[in-house]
């Protein structure tokens, strides 16, 4: 290597630091496989990732507040919710557990919301008693609708000290 | 009558028809057999002489061929129930119960294809074992076990796409379990989820990507590097044997007859 650059200094008169043309047009080869590579990566990615989904809408009705007599739990299997009416108001707990996935089932006679997949346990407030669920259940955003209906984000998650009153 | 059949076998080795396509013709020299393992596609992965102890039964068990003999008969079964499977909601689950009870054969093609599957699983783990336990992936073979880990892989993810394609509760929870395991993979590991699945549910893109990963890019990546670790073992010196294996002494032999 160092041979030809001292032989191109002797035929053209350059000066060490001159690349060969060989040299610059290897370099300008591997540059543009290199931004193929990149810009084929963006594009498989933005590919792969669908921009329309055929998904359930995050936000589900679940019909009028007095449904839910106080001091209750009411599971809707359907919106994968937990509609619980404390002695504050109503709130909403994701039926979804955070270990991996399964959906929990509300125990009425232990009191307690329970896990069939690997048996964590959560109570009332989503807060775990057992199992290996590594956070509480979520609380999801919910309001009362202009119409009067309860609805809920299952996409938002509250605060525990947001309540909707009835 | 033997010696008559043998005739004919030279003869019909000797025709222009059969030189044409296997070049080394008739003759058992150690140079017709050796010609006959090089100049074949699939036979020259393989080594043209080995030793006859490594070959012996106690030396590997035949785990590795094993391994390859169900994968051909998953691909084969996998090929054929393809031509009655869907991979859309409404009509997966419906196509897995009709190969069950309406196809012809069609219960024993998915028996053999479930069972295959769990075979080759069984026997990855047990040809790993082997060559654990008897050292054969020292050095020179340390690349063909890197290689073979990598199958592992392939096997495993095979096992578990396939998984999902009967869409039945099994199905749909396990791929559900399994896709939010993954999503514990630091920084990244929801948006692979997302990827993996084309979407925040399993669902109906979950199904589609698992079915193209299962049929088409897992079972050619398998076929790639399977073909690779077949190659590496006559590159590494031919199959791992020690001297104290039991066999029939140093002499080499011509593996296939040419």
């Amino acid at each position: 290597m160092k041979e030809e650059e001292t032989q191109g200094q002797n035929e053209t008169g350059q000066t060490r630091d001159d690349v060969t043309r060989r040299d610059s047009f290897v370099k300008l080869g591997l540059g543009s496989v290199a931004v193929a590579c990149c810009g084929a990566a963006v594009f498989g990615y933005e590919f792969l990732s669908p921009n329309v989904l055929y998904e359930a809408s995050p936000i589900a009705n679940l019909g009028k507040p007095d449904r839910f007599p106080p001091d209750s739990v009411t599971s809707d299997p359907v919106a994968e919710v937990y509609i619980v009416h404390a002695a504050e108001g109503l709130y909403a707990l994701s039926a979804i557990c955070t270990h991996l996935g399964c959906i929990t089932a509300w125990k009425p006679d232990l009191g307690i919301i329970a896990c069939p997949c690997h048996g964590s346990k959560f109570n009332r407030l989503g807060t775990r008693i057992d199992g290996p669920a590594p956070r509480p259940l979520p609380r999801l955003k919910v309001w009362v609708s202009d119409e009067g209906d309860l609805l809920v984000d299952r996409s938002t998650i509250s605060t525990p000290d947001q309540f909707v009153r009835t | 009558m033997a010696k008559a059949l043998e005739g004919y076998w030279n003869d019909l080795r000797d025709t222009k028809v059969w030189r044409s396509v296997f070049r080394s013709g008739s003759g058992s020299s150690t140079l017709h057999r050796s010609l006959a393992v090089q100049q074949n596609v699939f036979l020259h992965l393989a080594s043209v002489k080995m030793r006859r102890r490594s070959l012996a039964f106690s030396v590997t068990w035949y785990l590795g061929t094993l391994t390859f003999a169900t994968f051909l008969i998953l691909t084969v079964s996998g090929i054929l129930l393809m031509l009655y499977y869907h991979p859309s909601v409404p009509q997966a689950y419906a196509d897995m119960k009709d190969l069950q009870f309406v196809v012809s054969a069609g219960v024993f093609l998915r028996n053999l294809h479930r069972w295959s599957a769990h075979a080759m699983v069984f026997l990855v783990f047990a040809h790993m074992f082997k060559v654990f336990y008897r050292g054969a992936y020292r050095p020179p073979r340390e690349f063909n076990w890197v290689i073979g880990v990598i199958l592992l892989l392939v096997t495993l993810f095979l096992s578990y796409t396939g998984y999902l394609l009967p869409w039945d509760q099994l199905a749909f929870w396990a791929i559900t379990v399994g896709s939010n395991i993954m999503s514990a993979v630091p920084i990244m590991g929801a948006k692979l989820r997302f990827l993996m699945l084309g979407g925040n549910t399993v669902n109906a893109n979950a199904l589609l990507r698992f079915y193209v990963l299962h049929c088409v890019i897992l079972p050619l990546t398998a076929v790639l590097f399977i073909g690779i670790h077949f190659w590496r073992i006559r590159k590494d010196g031919g199959l791992y044997s020690s001297k104290s294996d039991a066999g029939q002494g140093e002499t080499t032999e011509a593996a296939i007859n040419g």
